[in-house]
């Protein structure tokens, strides 16, 4: 079953190639935070397509997380949070009152920027979603989801022999990889990614852009990151944030080569940030 | 009291040994000589040097005075007189105290304390004089000294507080010294009392009949911790099951769903729990809880007791609520943000990510707050002794009225106390097991609870 | 759900799939969180549910034991039954000491008069029939209430031959009868008071001889064993202030000392870490073992005496310490590392740090810790029971060396007295002023910490 999804989208991302007409997944229109009183982000429009990695970059502080924990409603568990404007998921509205916030975030996944692995076994850390889902109907067919995950997410073959040792035993690197595991376990259509490589070492990071570059076959992935490098290794398309706008979004080669905004030059010329 | 008057004039001495001080003190800054310390510190010292020395020797002889005029009076004593024992002396000694005092007694005194009495009263008069005679010289030698020794470069503030932090010492040891009391004193009287009943036969006997101590020492009643350990593990255990689930899930509603205003106003309703004295839950226990469930059981063909197992247990549970909802949520508000989002972005509910991701992460903080609290149903008093019925039987029915060890000691021990009588010091061996049991449960929880903050730290 | 009806990519299909999976298990997993949550929520319920009962509880049935069967009526100091000299004045030539003697001797025979009779006659003017039940009638008044009569002979002989209008203090019996604190309908055999007096009693309270009037009793007696009705809360009352009042001179000194020591200036090594663990434990050690203490070190050893309110203080103060310690403590870490380094900065001593910049700032929180292990310490009973504070004491104590009980033990021994429709309201009457004490001790510590809430 799983290599029929894979199949087709790696079907569709081509066709999203070759035709030039890349599939809408996401979009947001005058998106604007506030925590308690105060506006952290000014209206933000941004597109999000299928099977591509986009990038946020822009100075600490800019709103590039509080617009990535928009895309999946995780700003619902911020007290005094609040936003308005419209994100569309294939769309659907997804602030609107009928959707399922956990429908949603079964389909829009997230993984975070320290990683954060539960204090139970390896397994068990995949085994989690599919099991609140109902994603297995047997024990084999679970086992065969946890080390798929695993799998896709280049661990298997370092821990499989050890899956029911305690997930915070692996090494940061690891913990992080197992984090991106136990988000696709429950094949999300979209991964946001918070920083996934900040806390982690060259090497580890390494593994987790190389995982990226992989994923994005079959999912859509939003990545903030501070690096610029990373940036312009991974992603497609990148958006540059600052001091709670979206400044401008455009392909990552042309960014970082000829930026159409003064502040997208000064920053990645490395004047502030 | 003559001897508060005693202080207060010490007191009043060292005011006014202070004022000398700062004064002598002034008058040296006078000369050109740069003062190491303030006049204050001069004075201070001057005071302490007038005080301490007195009143250590007051403390000493209020100390060991009643001993040794006791003894005093004792070798005065006819022949015949001097083999009382316990009891009976205690009485004499009253009698000689209260002669002695000017009191006088109801009856006619007899001779021999008429001059016991006199003689004590002799002693005392001496021993009293002798004692502030030797606490004025030792006042005025002090103040004169420490007036000579006052010069620009005396370390007076560094004497002072050397001093302060003995003081400090001290009093940091008397917690130790506590324990120190209560071990020894447990021990002791606790192995006064094996001098009269086996350990084995108290450790692990199942019949709890002390009798009362007027039959003798004959025919020693049956002394078996079994029953009383029992129903004190039955009424906690109820408690416990009354508590943890409310506590842990009031915990949970107030750290994870409880809007902030709900939270403000519940918490400290709740704690309001906490602070009820345990006689007034003993009370309550009694006149309202216990009567409910026995008309309860009757509407439902149940012989229920209104003093039982259950009716102790349940109140003592209601009391713990707030100790293990406090300390859950304390534990539960210190498991990460993380670990909650890393759930909830993977598309868990609320419930979902509190049951299977917070409260495994705070296992085991929350076993040691359950430890905790088991420590002190277990070692809780008054609601058992007016609500579990005191009926130290063997027996598995919660229906049914218990005693613990806790009812067990106060029983022993209320009234008269004979020093000398297994009835009333088997009282400390039950102690004894009561505080090594309470003490291991929290240390055993102390050291759960901190190695968990260790490690979200 | 709406959103998976959109479906316009090819993936979908397995997709679709995994989300009908998904959906399936929606409604149950939505019904286990409201379940989870109304859990919670009864959880909370639960516990505000029990301190509303207990406390509703204990103001219904305490509350209307400050009202107490009262009679008035006019009492005839008759000279006839009172027939005593006239009162000693001083003679001259006379020592004080013999003055004292003759003094007692006519208040010894004031003592003897028949009090009870004046007080038949005054009510038998109410109750003609029960002329020929003078004994019946008695059992009106409380029996301590002829004392009364003869304290105010004492003070103003001239009353002799007066009349009077007098608040009588009813007996325990009448007022649990009126108050309908027994059941009217049991059997005579059952009744505490024989039918005639009954019918007295409701007689004068309809006609308004008797009424319920607010009584001080409960304030200003001892307690009593005679006469039940005049027993009172006094005596317990101060010896827990005395109590409280060593716990605050020893307890509180002591254990700040401790904490400022441990946390000021104590090194971290073995030794220390042992006072540290020590005091964690000695907080959650039962409070019965503290008893224990006081019982084998304080009267076995020592040879204090029993049931005073210095041993029981003395014994609190050990059981209080180490709460003090630990909010001390607590407080002392609250406090900026900055401040003391700004004051050993300008060349301070650590004690003059400590003593001027460092005690002041963390006193509203000592005070706020130590207040609450102080009305903590005046609700403890158990410890007080073993160093024979259960014993009936019927005088207020002079001084904390006088023989005493304290509020928590007069409830415990009320709850357990033999005329339990009396006792029961008045056990909550006194578990009211246990409460309202305590809470006056807490409601300061609050006001204490709002007043001077972290100002730096
Ligand atoms: N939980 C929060 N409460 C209040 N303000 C917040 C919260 N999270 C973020 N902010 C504010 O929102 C702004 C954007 O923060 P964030 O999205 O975390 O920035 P970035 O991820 O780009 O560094 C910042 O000014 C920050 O102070
Ligand atoms: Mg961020």
């Amino acid at each position: 079953m799983e290599n029929d999804v894979m199949r087709a989208s790696l079907a569709s991302a081509e066709a999203a190639q070759n035709n030039h007409t890349p599939e809408l997944k996401m979009s947001a229109r005058d998106v604007r935070v506030f925590y308690g009183e105060s506006e952290a982000l000014h209206g933000v429009d941004l597109d999000i397509y299928a099977n591509e990695v986009l990038a946020f970059i822009g100075p600490s502080g800019c709103g590039k997380s509080t617009f990535l924990r928009c895309l999946n409603r995780m700003n619902d568990t911020i007290d005094g949070c609040r936003v308005t404007g419209r994100i569309e998921l294939d769309g659907e509205d997804i602030y609107d009152r009928r959707l399922d916030v956990v429908l949603l975030r079964a389909r829009v996944g997230m993984v975070f920027q320290k990683p954060n692995p539960f204090p139970k076994s390896i397994y068990e850390n995949i085994a989690y979603g599919p099991r609140l889902h109902g994603l297995a109907e047997s024990r084999a067919e679970l086992d065969e989801i946890v080390q798929r995950s695993l799998t896709r997410a280049g661990l298997w073959d370092e821990v499989k022999d050890r899956l029911d040792q305690p997930g915070t035993g692996l090494s940061g690197g690891q913990q992080q990889r197992l984090c991106i595991a136990r988000a696709i376990a429950v094949s999300p259509e979209v991964i946001l990614m918070d920083e996934p490589c900040s806390a982690l070492d060259p090497i580890a990071t390494a593994k987790v852009e190389q995982l990226i570059t992989e994923l994005s076959e079959s999912y859509t992935i939003v990545i903030v990151t501070h690096n610029m490098q990373q940036a312009a290794r991974i992603s497609k398309r990148t958006a540059f944030f600052h001091l709670g706008n979206l400044v401008e979004v455009d392909e990552t080669t042309k960014i970082f080569t000829t930026p159409s905004d003064s502040r997208t030059e000064d920053y990645i010329t490395g004047r502030f940030g | 009291m003559n001897n508060w008057v005693l202080v207060c004039v010490l007191l009043v001495a060292m005011g006014f040994a202070y004022q000398f001080g700062t004064m002598r003190s002034r008058s040296l800054v006078d000369g050109k000589a740069r003062m190491h310390s303030r006049p204050v510190h001069h004075g201070l010292l001057v005071a302490l040097w007038c005080g301490l020395p007195a009143f250590t020797v007051f403390l000493l002889w209020s100390l060991f005075e009643p001993g040794i005029l006791r003894s005093a009076v004792l070798n005065q004593l006819p022949p015949d007189m001097a083999g009382l024992q316990g009891h009976e002396l205690e009485v004499l000694m009253r009698r000689v105290q209260s002669i002695a005092s000017g009191f006088g007694v109801s009856d006619q005194p007899a001779a021999y304390e008429l001059a016991a009495a006199e003689r004590l009263r002799s002693l005392q008069g001496t021993g009293r004089l002798a004692m502030i005679a030797s606490m004025a010289v030792l006042a005025v030698t002090g103040l004169v000294y420490a007036l000579r020794r006052l010069s620009p470069a005396l370390r007076a503030r560094n004497h002072v507080e050397a001093v302060f932090r003995v003081l400090l010492v001290v009093c940091s040891t008397i917690a130790i010294l506590t324990t120190i009391g209560i071990v020894l004193s447990m021990v002791g009287e606790a192995l006064h009392f094996f001098r009269f009943v086996n350990p084995v036969d108290f450790f692990f006997g199942t019949v709890w009949n002390p009798r009362f101590s007027t039959t003798g020492a004959g025919e020693l009643g049956q002394f078996g911790l079994l029953p009383l350990l029992w129903g004190t593990v039955m009424v906690s255990i109820i408690a416990l099951l009354v508590a943890v689930p409310v506590g842990l899930m009031t915990a949970v509603f107030m750290a994870e769903y409880a809007p902030g205003w709900v939270r403000a106003l519940a918490k400290p309703i709740i704690e309001v729990l906490a602070g009820v004295p345990t006689i007034v839950y003993g009370f309550f226990a009694l006149v309202m809880v216990g009567p409910f469930f026995h008309s309860a059981g009757l509407a439902v063909g149940l012989d229920i007791r209104a003093t039982s197992a259950l009716t102790a247990g349940v109140v003592m549970g209601i009391m713990i609520i707030p100790f293990i909802s406090s300390l859950s949520d304390d534990i539960i508000t210190q498991v990460p943000k993380a670990m909650r989002d890393g759930s909830l972005g993977l598309g868990a509910t609320k419930s979902e990510t509190i049951r299977k991701v917070v409260l495994p992460a705070a296992l085991p903080g929350i076993v040691g707050a359950v430890l905790l609290a088991a420590s002190r149903a277990i070692g809780e008093t008054m609601i058992v002794v007016l609500a579990a019925g005191n009926s130290p039987i063997l027996h598995a029915n919660p229906l049914e009225a218990v005693s613990t060890v806790t009812v067990t000691i106060v029983n022993q021990l209320t009234g008269d106390i004979d020093f000398a009588s297994p009835q009333s010091l088997v009282a400390f061996a039950l102690g004894l097991t009561l505080f090594a049991i309470t003490l291991s449960l929290n240390i055993v929880a102390l050291y759960i609870v901190r190695k968990y903050r260790e490690q979200y730290e | 759900m709406d959103i998976q009806q959109a479906q316009p990519n090819p993936p979908a299909a397995a997709s679709d799939k995994r989300r009908v999976r998904v959906e399936k298990s929606l409604q149950r997993r939505h019904r286990a969180e409201r379940r989870f949550r109304f859990i919670g929520m009864s959880a909370v319920v639960f516990g505000l549910g029990m301190v509303a009962l207990l406390f509703i509880s204990i103001l219904a049935k305490g509350l209307p034991a400050f009202w107490q069967a009262t009679v008035v009526t006019e009492v005839y100091f008759d000279p006839e039954i009172i027939r005593v000299d006239p009162r000693p004045v001083a003679q001259p030539g006379e020592s004080p000491a013999q003055l004292r003697e003759r003094e007692m001797a006519w208040q010894t025979q004031v003592t003897m008069v028949n009090w009870n009779r004046i007080l038949e006659d005054s009510l038998i003017a109410h109750l003609p029939e029960a002329a020929s039940a003078r004994p019946r009638v008695r059992q009106l008044v409380t029996s301590g209430e002829r004392f009364k009569l003869r304290d105010m002979v004492v003070e103003n002989p001239g009353l002799i031959g007066q009349r009077a209008q007098l608040k009588l203090l009813a007996d325990a019996n009448v007022d649990v009868w009126l108050k309908g604190n027994i059941d009217r309908s049991l059997p005579d055999a059952q009744q505490q008071l024989p039918p005639e007096v009954r019918a007295w009693a409701d007689q004068l309270y309809e006609r308004g001889v008797i009424q319920m009037r607010f009584s001080t009793t409960l304030f200003v007696n001892p307690d009593s064993r005679g006469s039940l009705a005049s027993a009172g809360l006094a005596g317990a009352f101060v010896g827990s202030l005395y109590m409280m009042l060593i716990v605050i001179l020893l307890a509180v000194p002591v254990g700040v000392a401790s904490a400022v020591y441990l946390e000021e200036f104590a090194p971290r090594n073995r030794f220390t870490d042992l006072i540290e663990v020590n005091i964690n434990n000695l907080a959650a050690v039962p409070s019965i073992i503290f008893g224990l203490l006081g019982a084998a070190v304080f009267i076995n050893w020592f040879g204090m005496p029993l049931s005073a309110p210095i041993v029981g203080g003395l014994v609190l103060s050990l059981m209080t310490l180490p709460t003090v310690i630990i909010a001390t403590r607590s407080t002392l870490k609250a406090i900026p590392p900055s401040i003391r380094q700004a004051a050993l900065g300008i060349g301070a001593s650590k004690v003059q740090t400590i003593l001027h910049h460092v005690l002041p700032l963390a006193l509203p929180g000592i005070l706020t810790g130590a207040i609450i292990g102080v009305a903590q310490a005046i609700g403890e009973t158990a410890p007080l029971l073993l160093i024979g504070m259960s014993a009936f004491v019927a005088a207020i104590p002079g001084t904390p060396f006088d023989q005493s009980t304290a509020l928590p033990v007069q409830i415990y021994l009320w709850q357990g007295n033999e005329l339990r429709n009396f006792f029961e309201a008045r056990t909550s009457a006194a578990i009211i002023v246990l409460l309202a004490l305590m809470l006056s001790l807490n409601a300061f510590a609050i006001w204490l910490r709002k007043r001077f809430e972290k100002r730096w």
